[in-house]
């Protein structure tokens, strides 16, 4: 059995052909393993190794690096509340303080009916925003403890389900290079003198590079 | 294709400094293909395509574009460190902005991402890169959604791929997106998260992935503001570009302003002549503090960067005039603090960042941060001791040994020590942890020696953060949270 869907499956393959080398695509490929399944199962991680060509041992070894990588199931909406600086000084460990008693979780809890985990994040690039959260990676800025509760009832009612993909899923519009235009991979070993427009201004004496 | 709207990212501020890299950000649509051609998208890749390589290479050259990054290097010069004869070259796209305070480059994506894209094509037609990667942090869901639709865009449109506007040269430009890592934003970890490894940075030398980088090869690692100044200076021309600004840093810079000031947000400034000073009170920038407060210290360039506290408000946006007085530019980025902070708990913030960050790779980082952080917090929580403050400045020491840069004390008569540092880590994020903690012990000692004078601990609730001045301080640092916290 694979763990691949078939859709998923030639996602891969398409990803995969963008790189020179097959195992750079081992980051985009966990995330698309984590759409599919809310989370990196290792099932996944060892078809993510036959897929670039590496052994399980070194996908689980990326996958463990990074932070948005659950190898443990999590809520539908993963909420990151941001704790840096900025955040901080805009009273984001009262906001944080505010979530854990209205979703009865500590930080990195997840709710007994698999709605949402609550973890607390490193900056987010929304400084001037502060103090700001993501739900699933989607933004919500200047969050007060009224906001925030607005936010887990419409969440829970399903009113965001429009903005808000379940968790796993990052990026929805997908980059997609059309074969008549693309260039292909450029791998190391296969070509060793510059490309044509180089080559071409060398050529009528212009260029040195 | 998304079928629901993707959110505009609020933040950006106008005002009537020149604009280079924000000048389509007043339009709702400014992200999109139409928009851009009708505002002379695409026209610095035309006019690029119309000389030779080397020449528009020499023209980025003499515009001396900074890199916006961090590190502010200049754009013409890293280019020029390709090794001569080695091929293929690659262009790899810094877009993991993550430094604390950092955002800029996640708004020029999401809001002009066909600027970059036109920045990625200039780079790669100058420099001979065959293949260009555009690596966006993870969490940037709506900044990748953002740049695929520009690319597919671009593509049907001719702009990037094979033959672009009907000449021989030809590049692809692959989105690739990260997964959660600081450290990534280090040029030579973003090579090794590219190549499907732990995003760990690789020993120096080479200092540059210039001379061997992606799969060991020539590579050119710029930072997204960067790149998007590109089709700027080729529409108008490098003159026109070292017109603004000074000579030494021409141009402008995306700065993001939070904190403690009325109007947080981000600017486009002018490089080398706005002040920190007009920046937070100017009327067309921050607008001074909140009433009844006052400024207490800032942080000029990202978390990274030692702090400043009112005596440097004068000092412009020019890395010359910042070095020697303590601290860098860094990444755009000011933090802004007022009276009402809790300096020992602000600096733990920071502090417990970079030690959440540590890759692990150098010890010195790896145990050195950690334990500044939970020595900090002790200190932070009144459970601490004098000689904790001593163990703070040794750890650190074993991070950068010698003098740590910092600023003027004019009152303690206090002389600044210059930037850099020097540092037995291979990247920065070591040092980073050691900042924001030497930084507030020089410029505020006495905030904590009062955390471990005897029986603090009785005085001092447990640490919420920097806003809720919790310390036992009679200035108005020991004010409740519901005073300081919210913004107006």
């Amino acid at each position: 059995m694979s763990f691949f869907s078939e859709e998923n499956r030639t996602l891969a393959r398409e990803i995969i052909g963008r790189y020179p080398k097959r195992r750079s695509a081992m980051i985009p490929l966990l995330h698309v393993a984590q759409a599919q399944a809310g989370w990196v199962t290792e099932e996944a991680m060892v078809e993510i190794a036959e897929l670039v060509d590496t052994t399980p041992a070194e996908v689980l070894g990326t996958c463990s690096f990074y932070e948005m990588f659950k190898r443990e199931p999590v809520g539908k909406y993963l909420v990151n509340i941001c704790a840096t600086m900025s955040c901080a000084l805009a009273g984001a460990a009262e906001l944080m303080e505010h979530a854990e008693e209205r979703l009865g979780v500590r930080a990195g809890g997840t709710t007994p009916d698999g709605l949402f985990t609550l973890a607390s994040a490193e900056c987010q690039a929304a400084c001037t925003e502060a103090p700001c959260l993501q739900v699933n990676y989607r933004y919500r800025y200047r969050v007060d403890t009224d906001g925030f509760d607005q936010l887990v009832d419409d969440l829970a009612a399903g009113a965001l389900d429009d903005e808000i993909p379940p968790h796993g899923v990052t990026a929805r519009v997908r980059q997609h290079i059309p074969a008549g235009r693309a260039v292909g991979a450029v791998p190391p070993e296969a070509v060793n003198e510059p490309p044509v427009w180089i080559a071409a201004s060398a050529s009528n004496g212009a260029g040195s590079a | 294709m998304a079928s629901y709207t993707i959110p505009h990212a609020p933040g950006f501020v106008a005002n009537d400094a020149p604009r280079i890299v924000t000048e389509r950000f007043d339009y709702r649509d400014s992200y999109t293909l139409g928009r851009y051609l009708a505002t002379g998208g695409y026209e610095g890749l035309r006019a690029a395509l119309e000389r030779t390589p080397d020449d528009v290479h020499g023209e980025v050259r003499s515009a001396t574009l900074l890199g916006r990054g961090g590190a502010g290097f200049p754009a013409g010069v890293k280019w020029g460190f390709c090794p001569p004869g080695v091929w293929p070259r690659y262009l790899v796209v810094n877009g993991d902005e993550s430094e604390p305070g950092t955002y800029k480059d996640r708004l020029l994506m999401e809001l002009d991402p066909h600027q970059l894209i036109e920045g990625c094509l200039i780079a790669c037609y100058a420099v001979g890169l065959s293949q260009c990667f555009l690596y966006i942090r993870g969490e940037m869901a709506v900044a990748q959604e953002r740049v695929a639709q520009a690319l597919n865009e671009a593509y049907e449109a001719g702009w990037v791929g094979r033959n672009i506007c009907g000449t021989d040269f030809s590049v692809d430009i692959v989105l690739h997106w990260g997964a959660g890592a600081y450290v990534v934003g280090e040029e030579t970890a973003l090579i090794e998260s590219l190549e499907g490894n732990r995003g760990m940075p690789r020993l120096k030398p080479p200092y540059f992935p210039a001379a061997i980088g992606l799969y060991g090869q020539p590579t050119i690692v710029n930072n997204v503001e960067t790149l998007a100044n590109l089709p700027w200076i080729l529409r108008h021309g490098a003159e026109a570009f070292t017109a603004i600004g000074t000579p030494t840093s021409p141009g402008t810079r995306m700065v993001a302003v939070s904190g403690h000031v009325q109007r947080p947000g981000v600017y486009e400034i002018t490089n080398g002549t706005t002040t920190f000073r007009d920046l937070i009170y100017g009327e067309d920038y921050c607008g001074g503090m909140h009433p009844g407060r006052e400024l207490k210290a800032f942080v000029p360039g990202g978390g990274s960067a030692p702090w400043f506290t009112p005596a440097q408000l004068d000092l412009p946006f020019e890395a010359s005039e910042v070095g020697p007085q303590g601290s860098m530019l860094g990444s755009g980025a000011v933090m802004v603090m007022d009276d009402t902070t809790d300096i020992p708990a602000a600096a733990l913030t920071l502090t417990k960042f970079y030690a959440h960050e540590s890759c692990g790779k150098c010890v010195p980082c790896r145990e050195g941060a950690t334990w500044l952080e939970r020595v900090l917090r002790r200190v932070c929580d009144g459970t601490g001791t004098p000689r904790d403050l001593d163990v703070l400045f040794e750890v650190g020491a074993s991070i950068c040994p010698g003098d740590f840069p910092h600023a003027a004390v004019p009152e303690r008569g206090l002389e600044p020590k210059p930037f850099p540092y020097q540092m037995t880590t291979i990247c920065f994020v070591g040092p980073s942890a050691f900042a924001p903690v030497h930084s507030a012990m020089t410029l505020f000692p006495e905030e904590f020696e009062a955390r471990v004078a005897p029986n603090a601990h009785l005085d001092t609730g447990p640490s919420h953060g920097p806003a809720s001045g919790t310390g036992p301080s009679d200035g108005p640092a020991a004010n409740s949270i519901s005073e300081v916290a919210i913004r107006v």
